[in-house]
């Protein structure tokens, strides 16, 4: 479903991506691992047109998308929770959810996908007057994924979903993650918490200094004696 | 204080709110356009005054009949603020904020300039619906030209304020002076919001100009003032906030005519800038706004 070809960026003169290439079967969730500042917000930020690469290629269901804008991908069907939620502080909840469909020419359908983004987090249709900002973090982060559901994304980016919350809470936004894929929606997931991820992914890719450095079935990455030791403290 | 003089005040307050209105509507215009692109424009007054001249000239020159003479210059608005984001501010957005300031005092110059060409600079009467008859209500006299324009005012505002709050369109207007990155990241054009932001500014200027043009005549610098006090209503409200401009421009215009009542007309002037300075040294954010914080 989508494909990256050696892709490299650059924030100026700083390399984050050097050939980066991977795959994301339809259907499945994928998890990126990586110390901070290996890559993994960036190559995100590739594939939602947010960053230009600098070399290489991104496909999306055979499709070449890395010269599009950003509002052209979204259309396409790629959906990106980007670090640190990025939910419209000053606007309702269901101003940022009416906001996340956009870029959606059927507009008829926008209230059944509000309903479903209710069903999968109720308490964001209790605090729908309330404006973005008020929310807690967790609350912040389902709004970020329900608004990116909003866009009926074939493809969802999801980085970091865990950042900075109370386990419990982590542990509801994943079982929502979960049934999100069951119903249909390929996940890309970027993740510190690596233990995390494997439990859910498939397929991981491991990267480092802006290259991936290993990949393989999740299962196997798990009992991988230096993933171990780097990234799951064990 | 005997109940004339009281009377005396409540008119002049009246025509203060009527004065403020108009500055409030150019202050929102200020604000829209700071809000969404950390530009202050200091051409909007000029702008408002060129656009004021449009109709002018398609009235008296053309006879264009009032209402859709007003219909096209508000057209001629539109397209003009959203061509000078697209041609002359997007390419200096990243500019530092004083290349940034340097453009919009060029834009003043050019309008005020060519405006002195084509028009000249003798004062020219606009015509208004409203002509300058007084109604009497509760005791007062009040002038229907101050009423017409205070409702008008009143009326761009509530329109405005569905236009933000109710369609998709004016949501994510506001959704992108908030937070670009997101705006981009759901599927809004950021660069056309942009537009149409000045387009909608532009548009909101050339109202009050022509709300005031029957008041204070035709002529290129006849914004000059009204800019003045339109950005001291805006700091006032503070700069982020549509609310605070109008409440801000209402009482700039309100103060300003009682301290020209009250004690001399000489001081109106120098109110504008003793304004700015007070909400600076005191509450910086304004009255309304919220702390400023760089957008990144």
């Amino acid at each position: 479903m989508l494909r990256l070809e050696g892709v490299s960026a650059a924030y100026g003169r700083i390399q984050a991506l050097r050939g980066v290439s991977l795959e994301v079967p339809a259907g499945s969730i994928v998890a990126l691992l990586g110390a901070n500042g290996a890559g993994k917000t960036t190559t995100l930020r590739v594939i939602s047109g947010l960053l230009r690469p600098t070399g290489g290629a991104v496909y999306f269901e055979g499709r070449r998308i890395d010269r599009l804008p950003a509002e052209a991908i979204v259309r396409l069907g790629v959906s990106h929770v980007p670090e640190g939620r990025q939910v419209f502080a000053e606007l309702t909840v269901g101003e940022n959810l009416i906001l996340g469909a956009y870029a959606r020419r059927d507009r008829q359908k926008i209230p059944a996908d509000l309903d479903r983004v209710f069903g999968l987090f109720p308490v964001l249709r209790e605090r729908r007057k309330q404006p973005a900002g008020t929310l807690s973090g967790g609350e912040q982060q389902m709004l970020a994924i329900g608004r990116a559901l909003m866009a009926r994304p074939r493809l969802l980016l999801l980085d970091e979903p865990s950042l900075g919350l109370a386990p419990m809470v982590v542990r509801e936004i994943f079982r929502t993650i979960r049934r999100i894929n069951s119903e249909g929606t390929t996940v890309l997931l970027v993740e510190q918490d690596a233990n995390l991820a494997l439990q859910v992914a498939r397929f991981a890719y491991v990267l480092q200094t802006g290259q991936v450095v290993l990949s393989g079935p999740a299962a196997e990455l798990r009992q991988n004696e230096a993933v171990r030791r780097s990234y799951l403290g064990y | 204080m005997t109940e004339g003089q009281l009377l005396s005040l409540a008119q002049q307050v009246v025509s203060g709110l009527s004065a403020g209105s108009i500055y409030a509507l150019l202050a929102l215009a200020l604000v829209l356009i700071y809000q969404s692109t950390d530009v202050v424009n200091f051409a909007q007054g000029e702008l408002a005054m060129f656009t004021t001249f449009i109709a002018f000239t398609l009235l008296t020159w053309y006879g264009v009949p009032f209402v859709p003479a007003v219909a096209l210059t508000l057209v001629f608005a539109f397209v003009l603020g959203y061509l000078i984001e697209r041609i002359v501010i997007r390419p200096v957005e990243d500019a530092p904020v004083l290349s940034v300031v340097i453009v919009t005092l060029g834009l003043y110059s050019i309008f005020n300039s060519v405006a002195g060409w084509v028009w000249g600079y003798v004062p020219k009467g606009f015509p208004s619906p409203i002509s300058g008859g007084t109604i009497r209500f509760a005791g007062l006299t009040v002038g229907l030209l101050d009423l017409w324009i205070l409702g008008c005012a009143l009326v761009i505002m509530v329109l405005l304020h569905l236009f933000l709050h109710r369609t998709t369109l004016g949501i994510a207007m506001r959704a992108t002076a908030h937070n670009r990155t997101a705006a981009r990241l759901v599927g809004i054009p950021v660069g056309r919001m942009l537009s149409l932001g000045w387009g909608l500014s532009a548009v909101l200027g050339a109202i009050a100009g022509m709300l005031a043009a029957p008041k204070i005549f035709l002529e290129p610098n006849m914004m000059a003032a009204v800019l003045l006090y339109a950005f001291a209503g805006a700091v006032l409200g503070g700069l982020t906030s549509p609310f605070g401009a109008i409440a801000g421009g209402l009482m700039v215009g309100v103060v300003e005519n009682l301290l020209g009542a009250l004690v001399a007309t000489e001081l109106k002037a120098g109110l504008a800038f003793f304004m700015i300075l007070a909400v600076l040294v005191v509450r910086p954010q304004g009255l309304f706004g919220t702390a400023y914080r760089r957008k990144v």
